[in-house]
């Protein structure tokens, strides 16, 4: 049994319409998803805007009603938990995209960081605030700046206070949503190699959301690829980097920017091939409706969406 | 020699911060020739998109300060109407969030072709709407006769960059200025307006400036790249040996930051401290000094200048040559050099 | 668009249900009615609790509601005690005063609002807009009732420039060029009076709309392909703050309402909002229920007006 288990997972959110405003339609925004994940390693969840995978990991923590599925966290079913004090709210955790919107403006880090803590634990004043500047120091942000409020702090500090928000209760898994995608290169190197150290000083499982591929590659042990609210592919970051089987996939794989110069010339041409593969083999990939198929397993850990032969 | 299309020199852009000018680019010159791409990358905060706006007299509150030659006019001192009669035509601007950049209470059609008729007021209608379809089809938009007559609302990110472009190159402008082009974009559709750009360049013959902070567009566009810091240009070269030899501190630094996708790094390369801001930049001495404290301050200049090591390659301050990351030791800094 | 048109007004149906009962229960609970006035010493008190129970004033509000609203759906709106007749035909002449009088008003605000807002919106935080801005807070604080007062005795006695009061010269014959004429005479001062006052809201809605777009990241794209200042405020900047001004129509009418309740009162001038106030006084409760009842319905049709107009300006609204 997995950590973490995600069974068939929807996320269908109604349209609505008429002249009464009744539910005409669903966007399937998530249409049968299956995640298993291991204890302490890290699972990419890539894919274009509107592919689904923020709102999938939003409904694993319980911030999108889950249409149908289960989701299954260390023996316990946690589907459409209540995000009130349950033992699991307390190990899951999430990490936002913008730490400039994600921090409320208003507060200083003090009472940003210990607002989990008061939720779930009685601690004195003082317990709070040594807790408080021992996270601080954990995200390498000086114990003296509990007293200031997020303006006063960069992208990346700031990010680092949503990561001290995450951890202080000490979750044990951490969905990280676009952590690093509003930030500066240099930056988002200080953000993930933090994300590396704490994962194994407090023994972390993450699941982490992302459009960039060259973050997932350099995060991810294993990754899965989504395309309008279904997987296309999923297997380990070797099978997806070096042996994508699915057209989207490659096209995805070839669409990432190389950074030597002088691969550009084969790189260009080796897009267009992909391009003109896509183009030609696109129904054999994808159903009437422009959907993936279900997955069908080529090895062992790697799965694609491929049509049922026969 | 390369036919030189723009050249700036010692531009300072300076906005004011309560009673004071801040200069967010400092005293720099550069030029662009004839069909070639030059990538300016750097961090936000560096100056690169004030650069930019300078270079398209777009900024309304700042102070400018010496010369953007382009051709034999001197664009740092037209007055409004000539520089109108640049903008759009010989010089066209592609932006970063073509939603945000798009009128949304007007359609495509009109919003290219006010473009066209702002440049040339004998056009006809007729031959307007002509035009303005000729540019949907040639970047790449599909059932363009249906297109024209929608809002910006109702296209896709990638569609919207395309009427962007195609708005920009209207004119067949000589030079391109692209703020950013594609980091509001998905990577497939990335490597599609990339792609797009590179044909178009080729097609008109156009010189373009691409300011990025993405070093993978860089690789893939560039023929030349001037890295950025703190308002001015640390590292100039042609993109190969950029990226082969690079020299200064902070093209090392921001190279190393990278999370490659040929080689395993467990660990990236984090610069140390944070990008200063405008009122804090450091005006003396070299201005990367305070992100690599290891290095002594012996090995900076006092008054750091841009020096060229190679033909073609320049760059500023001698610190270069004592600079080594913490981890890497002495022996693999001379194998480098 | 016609689905959300038909939704919008499909939902003004309770809202006009709920109205016309507020207004009659209130109407109900006001103390005395109009025979009250008429009690003295040579008037029988029997007698009038026979007209009373004749009447059905004695009956349950909900029987005389449902004898109300019945008329009221066929066109009849009840007969007035003291002019002795059909109050439709006593709001009729009045409505048409009080719709020339609230036309003129709106085109009056706008001809104030309209450059004044640009101006201030254009050179924002210059001495022009902080002049109109402290213009409008003067039309904020003022209140109309004495605004008005000043104008009339300033105006219409003091320099006799207008009639003091009425809505025509008397004598008159409807139709012809004179009695037009005589009619805009009549309606120019209160208008002027209502518009200054009232325009400081259009000023600054229009104001902020155009500082707002000023910033907007497509102005910058505007500037980009050489369009002139000019250009950029008449095509780009005006025509996006614009669309919202015409949304705002709407809502000036209800606005309207409420200020034409002293004008016409102030300027003498015969339309609903002084019939609202006399009968108040006359306690004659069938034109007072009247007369709130399509001042509230004139309100709900300014809100369905505004969002229309939006749906139809704007085409990112217009898709749905």
């Amino acid at each position: 049994m997995s950590y973490l288990e995600v069974k068939d997972l929807k996320v269908h959110f109604p349209i609505k319409g008429g002249i009464f405003g009744r539910t005409v339609d669903h966007i399937k925004a998530v249409d049968g998803v299956s995640i298993s994940l291991e204890k302490g390693k890290t699972y990419g969840l890539v894919g274009e805007s509107g592919s689904g995978k923020s709102t999938t990991g939003r409904a694993i923590i319980g911030l999108n009603n889950i249409t149908s599925g289960k989701v299954i966290f260390d023996g316990t079913d946690i589907t459409n938990i209540k995000r009130t004090k349950s033992e699991a709210t307390k190990n899951i955790q999430m990490i936002f995209q913008d730490p400039y919107s994600s921090l409320n403006p208003k507060k200083r880090v003090v009472d940003i960081i210990s607002e989990p803590l008061r939720n779930f634990e009685n601690l004195t004043r003082k317990e709070e605030r040594k807790r408080v500047q021992e996270l601080l120091e954990l995200v390498g942000l000086s114990p003296e700046s509990i007293l200031k409020y997020p303006h006063e702090f960069s992208g990346g500090q700031r990010q680092r206070i949503g990561i001290a928000r995450a951890i202080a209760l000490k979750p044990k898994l951490i969905i990280a949503d676009e952590p690093v995608s509003a930030l500066d290169v240099s930056v988002q190197a200080q953000v993930l190699n933090f994300m590396k150290e704490i994962q194994k000083e407090l023994d972390l499982t993450y699941l982490f959301i992302s459009h960039d591929l060259g973050v997932i590659k350099h995060m991810c042990d294993d990754i899965g690829i989504m395309y309008k609210g279904r997987y296309v592919e999923e297997g380990t970051a070797e099978d997806i980097f070096l042996n994508p089987q699915h057209i989207y996939t490659k096209r995805l794989v070839a669409a990432i920017p190389d950074i030597d110069p002088n691969k550009r010339e084969a790189k260009r041409k080796f897009r267009e091939e992909v391009k003109t593969e896509y183009d030609q083999s696109y129904n054999d990939y994808f159903d009437e409706e422009g959907l993936a198929y279900k997955l069908q397993p080529v090895s062992e850990t790697h799965l694609v969406a491929l049509p049922e032969k026969g | 020699m390369a036919d030189k299309l723009l050249e700036i020199k010692n531009l300072t852009t300076s906005f004011r911060i309560k009673d004071d000018y801040h200069a967010a680019v400092d005293n720099l010159s550069l030029t662009v020739n004839k069909n070639e791409v030059l990538a300016i990358v750097g961090e936000s905060g560096c100056g690169k998109s004030a650069l930019a706006f300078s270079i398209m007299g777009l900024h309304t509150r700042a102070k400018i300060d010496g010369d953007i030659l382009y051709r034999d006019h001197n664009i740092a001192k037209m007055t409004p109407s000539e520089l109108n009669k640049v903008r759009g035509k010989d010089i066209g601007m592609i932006f970063q969030d073509p939603l945000t950049s798009l009128n949304p209470l007007m359609q495509i059609e009109e919003q290219i072709g006010e473009t066209l008729l702002l440049h040339n007021k004998e056009m006809s209608k007729t031959a307007r709407q002509e035009r303005v379809l000729d540019l949907l089809n040639k970047v790449g938009i599909p059932r363009a006769e249906y297109v024209m007559n929608q809002f910006p609302h109702e296209l896709s990110g990638g569609m919207r960059q395309r009427v962007m472009i195609a708005m920009a190159i209207a004119n067949k402008p000589e030079l391109l200025i692209a703020d950013e082009p594609t980091t509001a974009l998905d990577v497939t559709i990335q490597s599609q307006i990339l792609d797009l750009i590179n044909k178009l360049k080729d097609e008109m013959n156009a010189g373009i400036v691409l300011i990025t902070h993405d070093l993978g567009v860089v690789a893939e566009m560039a023929d030349r790249v001037a890295v950025m810091y703190a308002g001015q240009i640390v590292e100039v070269a042609d993109v190969k040996t950029l990226f082969a030899n690079p020299l200064h501190p902070y093209t090392r630094s921001l190279l190393n930051s990278v999370p490659n996708s040929d080689q395993e790094q467990d660990q990236l390369h984090v610069i140390q401290g944070i990008v200063p801001s405008l009122q804090n930049l450091p005006r003396e001495g070299c201005r990367f000094s305070a992100r690599i404290p290891w290095v002594d301050e012996s090995a900076h200049e006092k008054h750091p200048e841009l020096r060229e090591v190679d033909p073609g390659h320049q760059v500023r301050c001698t610190c270069y040559k004592h600079f080594s990351f913490p981890d890497e030791t002495k022996e693999e800094q001379h194998v480098l050099s | 668009m016609w689905k959300f048109s038909v939704r919008r007004t499909l939902i003004m149906i309770p809202q006009l249900i709920v109205l016309s009962i507020l207004i009659f229960v209130l109407g109900q609970l006001m103390p005395g009615d109009a025979l009250s006035g008429q009690v003295g010493p040579d008037v029988d008190p029997a007698r009038l609790d026979e007209i009373r129970e004749q009447m059905g004033w004695n009956d349950p509000w909900h029987e005389q509601y449902a004898r109300w609203m019945g008329g009221v759906l066929q066109g009849d709106l009840g007969e007035s005690f003291r002019f002795k007749m059909p109050v439709t035909e006593l709001i009729g002449q009045r409505i048409v005063n009080s719709f020339w009088l609230s036309v003129a008003t709106l085109i009056l605000t706008y001809i104030i609002a309209i450059p004044l807002g640009i101006t201030s919106g254009r050179f924002n935080d210059t001495w022009r807009d902080q002049l109109i801005t402290g213009y409008s807070y003067v039309g904020f604080a003022t209140p109309l009732f004495i605004f008005a007062l000043v104008m009339l005795w300033l105006f219409g006695f003091t320099l006799g420039w207008f009639p003091t009061s009425g809505s025509v010269t008397p004598g008159l014959e409807p139709g012809t060029f004179e009695y037009v004429m005589s009619k805009l005479y009549h309606l120019l001062l209160p208008a002027i009076s209502m518009a200054l006052i009232t325009t400081y809201s259009t000023i600054q809605y229009l104001r902020n709309e155009i500082v707002d777009t000023k910033q907007k990241d497509f102005i910058i794209t505007a500037r980009a392909k050489g369009a002139s200042e000019t250009r950029v405020y008449n095509r780009h900047i005006l025509r996006n703050s614009l669309l919202p001004i015409a949304a705002f129509l709407g809502f000036e009418i209800t606005g309207l309402i409420g200020g034409s309740i002293f004008i016409e009162n102030i300027f003498g001038y015969p339309g609903m909002g002084q019939l609202l106030v006399e009968s108040i006084s006359l306690r004659d409760y069938t034109v007072l229920t009247a007369v709130t009842l399509l001042f509230g319905i004139a309100s709900i049709l300014g809100a369905l007006l505004s969002d229309i107009i939006l749906s139809i300006v704007d085409p990112r609204i217009r898709i749905k």
